[in-house]
């Protein structure tokens, strides 16, 4: 099947997907960040020549999407360099930014290294909404000025805000945005619930009849644009409005690779909350990470399934959903996603979408991600797990 | 468009999209943002051929030598393979 090794485990698929948070440091405290809580206790980072003897072993394994990720990526000074290094490597490198200090010079230079894509991060589609979202001033000036850099320079451009319960309801002003800065793509992807969203999950997630009126604007706008526009609209709903779960990253540990600021090696950029074990990409070779470690190994296949996910028919189709989901919401990572009806632990979600149903389903603020809230929820981040466990023994 | 107005077409590849060839997995890519096409042999072959000077008659003739042992079938596939490439999957642009 591929020429790596003798002793490979059967049907594993290639790395192909490489994502590279090169740093936890940010400008925005957005709310639904997909950090892990306690980033602020680690603030390791590989360096210029670990990050480029990373891309090489993950080149010749398979890889070939690279996208540079955080945090915010453009505060490392070394970016230029990765960019080039990975780009001889035959990557297709992508940048996944908020924009914030990106100044044309240095979008120039990342030209000449060769990136071949810039994906722009919005929180809304107006200032005050955005900088609210983001915590940050004046980042919606800096993020249109950035856009049209991006498109000056004959970059493909990715338009990309993360639609909740706050901004759901302007979506066809975030849309119209998107397409005044001639984006090639507009990802709509409602917030996933780990982390940071989940924490503000009351905060954050839609009612139905808000995401039912997104849908309807978001085909609105596909048709108005059809033939006049090669703007893609891609609009993600959120599993929680599902029936069944989503077959998460394709399979554990068979397509996507992440490795953090640190060199932690992870199946999905959500694996750090699970309480397992991951390889360091200072400690050991990728491909004995990919191939032989326990935690890329750990939910591979079918034997570690519990009830109802074991004896059913889809297994093969969704994997029995996300492992970050079920662990964080029922305390066993083995558990089926609760998103799934056949789940024992729906109720989960079907207590999220009435709750999403009230004028008012939040509680408190929300809690935005910093490095004081991430000191502070690091040290009760144990204590919260107790919910969850006691939903099991109930 | 008619068969004889394509084949006069200049193809280039989108500016969205990189064509390569995969060695890890023996096969050419189309990569796009975030996104990557496996693209199986013919329209790999095809695609080396698109450098945004050749036609698509030039393209075909180019085929033919390339393969000998292809049959007339070729020129349909090819033409075929660009109209959807075009319209469709806007991985082409014609010049």
């Amino acid at each position: 099947m591929n020429c790596i090794g003798s002793n490979l485990p059967e049907g594993v698929g290639q790395p192909l997907w490489l994502l590279a948070e090169l740093t936890y440091r940010c400008p925005l405290q957005c709310p639904y960040c997909s950090n892990p809580l306690n980033y602020d206790l680690n603030k390791t980072e590989l360096s210029t020549e670990q990050w480029i003897e990373t891309f090489r072993q993950a080149r010749k394994m398979g890889a070939a999407q690279l996208g540079f990720s955080g945090g915010e990526p453009l505060l490392r000074d070394d970016l230029e360099q990765l960019i080039k290094a990975a780009r001889e490597l035959g990557f297709y490198t992508n940048l996944i930014t908020s924009g914030m200090g990106l100044t044309l010079e240095r979008m120039q230079a990342f030209k000449e290294a060769g990136l071949d894509h810039i994906q722009v991060s919005f929180q809304a589609s107006d200032a005050e909404m955005n900088d609210y979202l983001s915590g940050n001033k004046r980042s919606f000036q800096e993020k249109l000025e950035v856009a049209r850099t991006v498109k000056k320079l004959g970059y493909p451009m990715v338009f990309n805000c993360v639609i909740h319960r706050e901004n759901i309801d302007q979506i066809d002003k975030i849309i119209e945005l998107s397409l005044a800065l001639e984006s090639d793509y507009v990802e709509l992807a409602t917030s996933q619930y780990y982390g940071w969203a989940l924490k503000n999950r009351d905060h954050l997630l839609p009612s139905k009849a808000q995401l039912v009126a997104a849908e309807a604007t978001t085909n609105r706008y596909r048709e108005q644009i059809k033939g006049k526009s090669r703007t893609k609209l891609i609009f993600v709903v959120p599993d929680y409005y599902e029936e069944r779960p989503k077959g998460c990253m394709n399979g554990w540990g068979n397509l996507f690779l992440t490795i953090t600021p640190d060199g932690t090696a992870l199946p999905c950029h959500s694996a750090r909350e699970l309480p397992i074990q991951f390889p360091k990409v200072t400690e050991e070779s990728i491909e004995s990470i990919w191939y032989r470690s326990t935690g890329f190994n750990h939910f591979r296949g079918y034997g570690w399934m519990k009830e109802p996910c074991r004896s059913c028919d889809e297994k093969e189709k969704d994997f029995g959903g996300c492992r970050c989901q079920a662990f964080m919401l029922t305390g066993d990572a083995s558990n089926a996603d609760p998103v799934c009806a056949k789940s024992p632990h729906h109720h989960l979600i079907t207590e999220a979408r009435d709750n999403a149903d009230l004028a008012q389903p939040a509680q408190g603020s929300m809690i935005y991600r910093n490095r004081k809230n991430s000191q502070q929820l690091s040290q009760t981040q144990a204590a919260d797990l107790i919910p969850a466990q006691q939903v099991e023994m109930e | 468009m008619t068969e004889n107005s394509i084949l006069t077409q200049i193809p280039i590849l989108n500016r969205l999209f990189r064509f390569q060839w995969e060695p890890s997995s023996h096969r050419h890519v189309l990569l796009y943002p975030e996104g990557m096409v496996q693209l199986n042999e013919s329209a790999g072959a095809i695609l080396t051929h698109v450098d945004g000077e050749r036609s698509i008659a030039q393209i075909i003739e180019a085929l033919q030598a390339q393969f000998p042992e292809a049959d007339d079938s070729l020129i349909q596939d090819v033409i075929d393979f660009f109209t959807e490439a075009h319209h469709e999957l806007h991985w082409i642009e014609f010049t």
